[in-house]
């Protein structure tokens, strides 16, 4: 992207790059539509009346197992980026492919685990705890997805060879939006999985 | 001349009072100009509401005339010409900074402990003493009141007696609602999933009007209704007038007592007009034992007058207006207005109108013409039975 | 004694000459044509709120009027608070934020051109769903910040509702685009010298803004994907019978919507002490103070949201907490007062129509801060909540703070986005008679709601007192809604005359008077340097009075960036997503896969295309 080479020569008052600074902003809005999201599961916790609840549905073993793969692809993406910021392509390719496929297990599991609930007779509609979780955890998911998307994207551009040094900043953007994704799953998973 | 003085004018100086003065004469008014008002509280709640409020006022009274009046002051004193020298250029001055957020601060203060000490004793119940609870719900768009007490039910004319601390327990059928009844209470919301509370104890007699204070739908603009604070007398006449409603008496041989359930009834006592008049508070003893007074009223006879009260009851009974409505107090059914008093209101349709006999008629005729998107249906009676009906409902009382 | 603020080019070539065509206003990215793009907009709603507001207003002039049904009112006063906050004061502030943020911190645009022109296009696109609602007879009717669990499928059943939410979320979408390139605008690139503490006041303000609005909206925008659940999928976030809390809407729908009144009314903050030092002839009083008040402000202002909510019977720990905070915010407030009247006191008053207007703002925002007060003690609060006395307070601090603000921005800032000065006769005219309708209407509505009228009623019965009132506040609106006839009327006047303005008609003290009015596309030809706060007067200072009027100068060797239409299209698809959103239960989910796909194709384009 040539508007990459032009906002490297340009001062900017923190030294950090537009786009930099405009991810992180984005990202501590993001921190807020969680936080609702979070609050209307905390506040709505335990008031079900009927249908499935947590203790009864929730399969803490898989979703474990999803977890420390979301928590390993933070990591892999940093040695992509490492490798990116290096010109080290098989590093940059091997980490990228590598933290895809963790985001790609990640949804499997979910889409797994939402279909294993809608069987066991929890729907959106069921009760308080069908709303709240789908809710939180499938935008968290779309979330998830929207990373993984974007970084198939830039492992194309990267396969093309149009992800030299100078432009790693555009698999920095993605990965800081990956570690998000990821530190709010963090917080999501003891308050819906493991908090009684 | 001072530079105050200059820089004001005469007129200048009178202008701003002459106005301050016009407008504390519009606040005021008198209960009679202002039958709703929050300034003219009539029982304990709203006097310390009402404390709290001048309060503020009057700091706000003040600090309006002060600021307001520095701005003014300053306008005028520093009018400039384009010509004219450069100011001194100030950039600010640290003490005055602390000055100005320490004394508004103290004003807050002044502001906030009565604040608190009202927030603390408006949601005390006071103990001790006979504390008469009323339960409210709020529906689209009328208002039930509830006295468990006394295991009667009644719509939009809340009696309450003086003296008596009044506890309103409130719950809403639909959508959120709020009791707004100035004189007495101020208001509070009411929701369908919680109770919320409050209460009074009326000082004075009177009729009162209250309103709906939260948006609920088409007709919240009138979703009104009525406080008739009596003596303690009048007001146990009045509760004794609403149980009668239910009073039973022996079922002449052959029939069964009218079911509540039932939409019609089978066979029951015929009921002359002499004997539902004879139920109403304060008439002279029938001479025959009234007939029991279920929610659902025993048919008339046969073929009854056109336009006779007897037909009106018939016609109440036959035409679906039992399916919403009761005219026993001790047997709600919490769909439509109880009807157990309605003819002794002074207005129907949560406030609408004037309990005219006429009125009366319209309404039962297209209550849709009247109030929009109110949940009672046409029925289809023509203006003849409008009347009818609505003369048997007079006789409710 | 440094190198000058601004400096002239000698750069050799010919003068850019910028395209004017309707095809360059819908590619464009620069910040000044997308600025006027919004303020042109945002006035046209405004127009149509007032108008919805003038029907409220002839419908109340009598007591038990038949001129509106109770269904067409309440679709109106919901209407015309919805389309006033959101596609009128939000949008004017946008069109300053715009127009003046890079110019004054020294900038040639904003960080994110294309996104800038984004967040217009669906900005319109929003304001435009909304109101197609009025085709349908189906506009919102349930209040600007509709309680659950009237909005609930049961009990609004039709599409108001969802013309409602859907609208909302188009609009924030608008609005946190806008907020992150302006928060990395600001942070990022403001011109040598100009530290965070040298910046223009207006500036700061719009920050502080910026912050409030990217932490504000995902709130709502979690509040609104909740109630859409409740309506489309059947959920009970809610709704009683489900388990469903009605308060939960309240909780979410204030933590956003007190801040957003701070949103609202902070820029009005900002453009008002940009014009008190003008018109003064003095620096602004108490620089520090204003922006600590401003940061304080918007840090306090997410800790009173349920001052919105004291007739709900929270309990009384909770109605003090919240009386107290409300309190507490009214102390900065009150400093920025005091140092707006520090400002004036000493100077040498020039009284052309942006200070009427300012000192206007002043006048009036002191009494709606003042009832405002009385509003934080629940106990009064009890009798004033949900009455005419509050639409009398947010009246004041919105229209006389919030309009009368921007009404100066636009007298003050005409002659440098359009190179011509609004006439003064008309303007002080306008002044005046805006003043005395404003006041006229809305004075009344503290005694009306007082002495017992409730908020959106439709009508009201004889005999409670109200009618000589709100005839009163009829008479005020119809004036009111004229002075701005007087409005449009000098607009259209100026613009037959030539574009002559000079490039600093008022004495300025912030970058963009050292421009050509109007300022070329790339604004500076070599970026300033700055030494202090208010640097024009400081470098009209050493030159000894006046600048010479500034030369155009050529383009040459700068980098401007092109024009493109993806944000347009992306935003297209953003609107044909919610579209589809709106028609989910009649067409099923496959059209908003396909918006999404086109949304998704558009960004992509859009992030690969050459940005300059």
């Amino acid at each position: 992207m040539s508007h990459a080479t032009h906002a490297l020569e340009h001062h900017t008052a923190t030294g950090l790059d537009n786009r930099k600074v405009a991810i992180w902003t984005f990202i501590g809005s993001e921190c807020l539509f969680f936080a609702s999201l979070i609050s209307t599961y905390l506040v709505y916790k335990g008031r079900d009346t009927s249908g499935p609840t947590p203790d009864e549905i929730l399969q803490i073993p898989l979703v474990t197992f999803g977890t420390a793969l979301l928590l390993f692809s933070s990591l892999f993406v940093v040695l992509a980026l490492n490798g990116a910021q290096r010109g080290n392509r098989k590093a940059m390719l091997g980490w990228l492919a590598a933290t895809i496929i963790c985001g790609l297990f990640f949804i499997g599991m979910q889409v797994y685990e939402f279909q294993h609930f809608m069987h066991e007779g929890l729907k959106l509609q069921t009760n308080l705890f069908g709303a709240t979780f789908y809710t939180l955890t499938g935008f968290h998911g779309t979330h998830v997805t929207i990373g993984v998307i974007w970084l198939i994207t830039v492992f194309i551009t990267a396969l093309r060879g149009k992800l030299p040094p100078e432009k790693a900043l555009n698999l920095e953007m993605a990965a800081l939006y990956w570690h998000f994704v990821d530190v709010v799953w963090i917080v999501i998973f003891p308050v819906v999985y493991l908090m009684k | 001349m001072t530079s105050w003085a200059r820089a004001f004018g005469r007129t200048g100086r009178v202008a701003p009072f002459l106005v301050l003065a016009l407008a504390l004469a519009a606040c005021g008014g008198t209960s009679a100009e202002y039958p709703q008002s929050t300034l003219h509280p009539k029982a304990d709640f709203a006097r310390m509401i009402d404390g709290v409020f001048m309060t503020t006022v009057w700091w706000s009274l003040a600090v309006f005339i002060l600021v307001e009046g520095a701005l003014l002051y300053v306008i005028f004193r520093y009018r400039g010409k384009p010509d004219d020298a450069e100011p001194n250029q100030v950039h600010g001055n640290t003490t005055l900074e602390i000055i100005w957020t320490a004394i508004p601060a103290l004003i807050l203060a002044m502001i906030a402990v009565p604040t608190v000490r009202a927030i603390f004793e408006t949601y005390e119940v006071p103990k001790g003493g006979d504390v008469l609870e009323i339960e409210v719900v709020g529906h689209q768009w009328w208002w039930e009141f509830r006295y468990p007490e006394y295991g009667v039910t009644t719509a939009n004319e809340l009696h309450v007696p003086v003296g008596r601390t009044v506890l309103l327990r409130m719950k809403a059928y639909d959508v959120l609602h709020s009791f707004w009844v100035p004189q007495f209470a101020a208001k509070r919301d009411v929701f369908p999933n919680r109770t919320t509370t409050l209460w009074f104890r009326a000082d004075s007699t009177g009729y009162y009007s209250g309103q709906c204070a939260e948006f609920c739908g088409v007709q919240h603009g009138r979703m009104a209704f009525h406080v008739a604070a009596t003596s303690p007398e009048e007001f146990d006449g009045y509760v004794k007038g609403l149980q009668a409603t239910a009073m039973p008496a022996a079922a002449p041989a052959g029939t069964a007592p009218a079911d509540s359930a039932a939409v019609r009834t089978t066979a029951a006592a015929p009921v002359t007009t002499t004997t539902l008049a004879a139920t109403q508070q304060g008439s002279q003893t029938p001479a025959v034992r009234p007939a029991p007074r279920d929610s659902v009223p025993p048919p008339a006879p046969a073929t009854p007058a056109a336009g006779s009260v007897a037909e009106g009851q018939k016609l109440f009974a036959q035409r679906g207006c039992v399916a919403c409505h009761s005219i026993n107090a001790t047997k709600p059914m919490g769909i439509g207005p109880n009807l157990a008093n309605v003819g002794s209101r002074r207005y129907i349709g949560a406030g609408m109108l004037q309990n005219t006999d006429e009125n009366l008629a319209l309404w039962i005729k297209d209550p849709q013409a009247i109030k929009h998107g109110v949940l009672m249906a046409n029925l289809g009676l023509t203006i003849e039975q409008a009347r009818s009906v609505a003369g048997y409902l007079r006789t409710l009382k | 004694m440094a190198t000058s603020a601004v400096s002239h080019s000698a750069a050799h070539g010919a003068i850019h000459v910028e395209k004017t065509g309707l095809w360059s206003w819908i590619t464009t990215v620069d910040h000044k044509k997308i600025g006027i793009l919004y303020g042109a907009t945002a006035f046209t709603f405004f127009l149509i709120g007032g108008l919805e507001a003038l029907l409220l207003r002839i419908q109340l002039g009598t007591a038990e009027n038949t001129f509106l049904t109770p269904e067409a009112y309440n679709q109106l006063f919901t209407m015309h608070g919805t389309t006033m906050i959101f596609l009128a004061v939000m949008p004017l502030s946008a069109m300053f934020f715009n127009y003046l943020i890079p110019l004054m911190i020294g900038a040639r645009d904003v960080a994110f051109p294309r996104l800038n022109a984004f967040s217009y296009w669906v900005f319109l696109f929003g304001g435009l769903f909304l109101n197609a609602s009025f085709l349908f007879n189906a506009a919102p009717n349930a209040g600007w910040f509709g309680y659950a669990n009237l909005t609930s499928k049961q009990y609004s059943p039709g599409l108001n509702i969802d013309f409602w939410v859907l609208g909302l979320q188009i609009l924030g979408i608008s609005s946190l685009a806008a907020a992150v390139n302006f928060f990395t605008t600001i942070i990022n690139m403001r011109a040598k010298g100009m530290k965070l503490m040298r910046m223009p006041i207006f500036v700061w303000m719009s920050f502080i803004t910026q912050v409030l609005l990217l932490l504000a909206f995902p709130v709502i925008t979690v509040a609104l994907i909740l109630l859409t659940f409740d309506r489309v999928f059947g959920t009970h976030f809610y709704v009683p019978a489900g388990g469903g809390d009605p308060l939960l809407w309240q909780h979410l729908f204030w933590i956003f919507g007190h801040p957003e009144v701070y949103i609202l009314i902070l820029p009005a903050f900002g453009i008002v002490s940009e014009i008190l030092p003008v018109f003064s002839r003095k620096p602004l009083f108490g620089y520090a103070a204003m922006v600590f008040s401003g940061i304080f402000i918007a840090f306090l202002g997410f800790g009173v949201w349920s001052h919105h909510m004291f007739a709900t019977g929270m309990g009384p720990i909770a109605d003090t907490v919240f009386s107290l905070s409300t309190m507490l915010i009214a102390i900065p407030t009150g400093v920025k007062i005091f140092n707006w009247i520090g400002t004036v006191a000493g100077g040498s008053l020039q009284m052309r129509t942006p200070m009427y207007f300012a000192l206007g703002f002043i006048a009036m925002f002191i009494i709606g801060g003042l009832s405002g007060v009385m509003h934080a003690s629940p106990p009064a609060d009890l009798q004033q909540t949900d009455t005419y006395f509050v639409v009398a307070h947010f009246h004041y601090v919105m229209f006389g703070g919030s309009i009368f603000a921007l009404t100066a921005g636009a007298y003050y800032w005409w002659p440098k986005m359009f190179g011509r000065m609004l006439n003064e006769g008309l303007g002080k005219a306008h002044f005046w008679l805006m003043l005395i309708g404003f006041n006229l209407t809305f004075f009344p509505m503290h005694f009306v709601g007082l002495h017992g009228m409730p908020r959106r009623v439709y009508t009201y019965p004889d005999g409670l007192g109200f009618e000589l009132m709100n005839q009163i506040e009829t008479a005020g609106s119809l004036l009111l809604g004229s002075s701005f006839l007087i409005f449009i009327y000098n607009v259209i006047r100026t613009s037959r005359r030539p574009a002559d303005a000079p490039a600093d008609p008022w004495n300025g003290a912030t970058l963009e008077w050292a421009l050509p009015s109007p300022p070329q596309e790339f604004n500076f030809a070599v970026e300033p340097e700055v030494h202090s706060r208010d640097p024009l007067w400081e470098t009209k200072r050493e030159r000894g009075g006046t600048l010479p009027e500034p030369a155009r100068v050529s383009s040459a060797g700068i980098h401007l960036p092109n024009p493109s239409y993806w944000p347009l299209i992306a935003a297209l698809s953003v609107l044909a997503f919610f579209v589809a959103l709106l028609m989910f239960a009649h067409t099923g989910p496959w059209p908003m896969v396909a918006a999404g796909v086109m949304l998704f194709f558009s960004v992509c384009k859009w992030a690969f295309e050459p940005a300059g």
